[in-house]
């Protein structure tokens, strides 16, 4: 402002900006710089930690049981992504037009969104219960011998998946559905002119305009999707056997149940560039096939 | 063949409604079942006889009603904080011209990029050095701030004209009237949407809490106590069923009451 000093000037931009600033020191940068320290010491949280250098990272290269974590994180993401991403877009392209209870529709499919993840994991666990779980009961009605679920090693990621899904169509189809209105309706009036047919049209207007929506989705489902954690702790505790074990679940049981905090905050720090690399990676890629309009 | 497809529409929703909704009912149903109807095979579909029986055992098994409070209190006040430190960022980014401002607001926006799941062991080990481990400060204070609702707030401030500041300095306004009595009364819609936002998520949480209230029941939270009902009542479906829809009926009501706001806002934010 005119004629405003210096001081004071630093004074009002401290006063506006000091506490979110020293919150997110403290809360978020500062621990993010404590998680590479950490990593770097032999800590239970209780002795005093010791400094052993990259030897953490060393076991975490050789550790099976985090690449078990590791791969079954990508196993996740390769089963809940194409599920959440077509069924949204689906439910989307369902209540995107004008008509009665439209708004009804919406706000039930969406209800699931707003429920916490431990009671989705618990409904989840019940409905699929192996022995007297609802699924397998209807299943067995049409004469399908449904599977042991999250008490199979081979089922209980399917199981986290599924629920996982469920409880995300409704966030990706509002998405979606926000991307699909802002579509300019003449271009589908000039589509069909030409003599495009539905399906036509769903691939060479809806879809490629819808791009810029499809990518923030998919942005957005692969960080959270890294960062899988309550569904499967409620669910199967990373088990059986470890057929289900995520990344974070590694890292609150080596910090809390094997008194490891250095090893687990290397498994942070790798969790992170994972992260990081992979939504560099779609930034670059986006030129390729998201399109603004 | 029109009425038709407007039929078949219908019925494809109903469908996809039924997958949505249906979940919810079966476990108010079951919260309503006794045990030996909630073990029968085939599974009855309504309880007969309808028992209230769950709710009291849920709540005779925890202190549910502290646990609820705690929830409530702690949404609360992270919301009324993470709106007053993102507003107030937000305003200096947008209307404060001051050396090193877009470095310092791509700091901001980096951190989104940095998960609590990442920097969980050091803030834990920070909490416990400041003595807060199973303390109410511990579970709030990793939650009062918000770099994804400073950049929201920032984008509302920057949708409105200078002249308006302009005109309240030559008033004799100073910045933090202009913050309060002229832009923020305007930014309302926006406020509201990150209100809901923070709020749902506060509400929701699970790590966090999970962690820092490890050590005692004093300051645990629905979703944490719910977590631990799963174990001691791991059979009893109708229990962890019954606890589940109390659990629910605050964000469900709060969700049908915004509902068309909050669906408004996750799309309007969903845009950038």
């Amino acid at each position: 402002m005119v004629g405003q000093s210096g001081f004071k000037k630093a004074l009002t931009v401290s006063v506006f900006l000091g506490p979110s600033l020293l919150a997110l020191l403290a809360f978020s940068i500062g621990p993010m710089l404590g998680t590479v320290w950490v990593s770097f010491q032999e800590w239970n949280l209780i002795r005093d930690a010791e400094f052993i250098g990259l030897e953490n990272y060393r076991e975490l290269w050789g550790d099976d049981d985090f690449r078990r974590a590791l791969l079954n994180t990508l196993y996740y993401l390769v089963g809940y992504l194409p599920l959440v991403i077509i069924g949204g877009l689906g439910l989307a392209l369902l209540v995107n037009s004008k008509f009665k209870g439209v708004a009804m529709f919406r706000a039930m499919y969406f209800l699931p969104v707003v429920t916490s993840w431990v009671v989705v994991a618990l409904l989840w666990k019940w409905l699929l219960n192996p022995n007297d779980g609802v699924v397998n009961w209807a299943l067995g009605l049409v004469g399908i011998d449904g599977p042991g679920w999250w008490t199979d090693p081979t089922w209980a990621m399917p199981s986290i998946i599924l629920a996982s899904a469920w409880k995300d169509l409704g966030f990706v189809m509002i998405i979606l559905l926000a991307g699909l209105q802002s579509i300019d309706e003449s271009l589908y009036e000039a589509a069909k002119i030409d003599g495009a047919g539905p399906w036509r049209r769903l691939r060479s207007i809806t879809v490629p305009m819808l791009t810029p929506s499809l990518f923030f989705v998919v942005v957005i489902s692969l960080i959270n999707g890294f960062q899988v954690f309550d569904q499967v702790w409620v669910m199967t505790n990373g088990g059986p056997v470890g057929s289900s074990t995520v990344v974070v679940e590694q890292i609150v049981k080596n910090t809390f149940t094997f008194g490891r905090a250095g090893y687990a905050s290397a498994m942070s720090v790798v969790l992170f560039v994972i992260i990081l690399i992979v939504t560099a990676l779609q930034m670059r890629m986006q030129k390729r096939w998201v399109f603004y309009g | 063949m029109r009425k038709l497809r407007i039929v078949g529409r219908y019925v494809v929703m109903s469908l996809c409604a039924a997958a949505m909704i249906g979940p919810f009912v079966w476990m108010v149903l079951a919260a309503l079942k006794t045990d030996a109807d909630i073990r029968a095979v085939p599974p009855t579909i309504l309880p007969d006889p309808i028992t209230g029986e769950n709710f009291s055992r849920v709540t005779d098994a925890f202190d549910f009603w502290r646990f609820t409070a705690n929830s409530v209190g702690i949404a609360i006040a992270s919301t009324i904080l993470q709106l007053v430190t993102a507003t107030s960022a937000a305003y200096a980014f947008a209307r404060i011209e001051f050396r090193g401002r877009n470095a310092l607001f791509g700091l901001y926006l980096a951190t989104m990029m940095i998960p609590l799941q990442v920097v969980i062991v050091p803030l834990f080990i920070e909490m416990r050095n400041l003595g807060l481990v199973d303390s109410y400060a511990g579970l709030l204070l990793p939650t009062i701030v918000s770099s994804f609702g400073t950049f929201l707030m920032r984008q509302a401030f920057l949708g409105l004209p200078t002249e308006l500041d302009e005109a309240a300095f030559i008033d004799g306004a100073n910045h933090f009237q202009v913050f309060t009595k002229v832009l923020l009364p305007l930014v309302k819609p926006a406020l509201a949407t990150f209100a809901v936002f923070a709020f749902m998520s506060t509400w929701n949480s699970f790590l966090w809490p999970l962690v820092i209230t490890q050590a005692s029941d004093r300051h645990v939270t629905l979703p944490v106590g719910l977590s631990r009902l799963n174990g001691r009542f791991g059979t009893d479906w109708n229990v962890v069923m019954a606890g589940s829809v109390i659990s629910i009926v605050p964000i469900v009501a709060f969700y049908l009451v915004t509902q068309r706001w909050v669906i408004r806002s996750v799309a309007f934010t969903g845009m950038k």
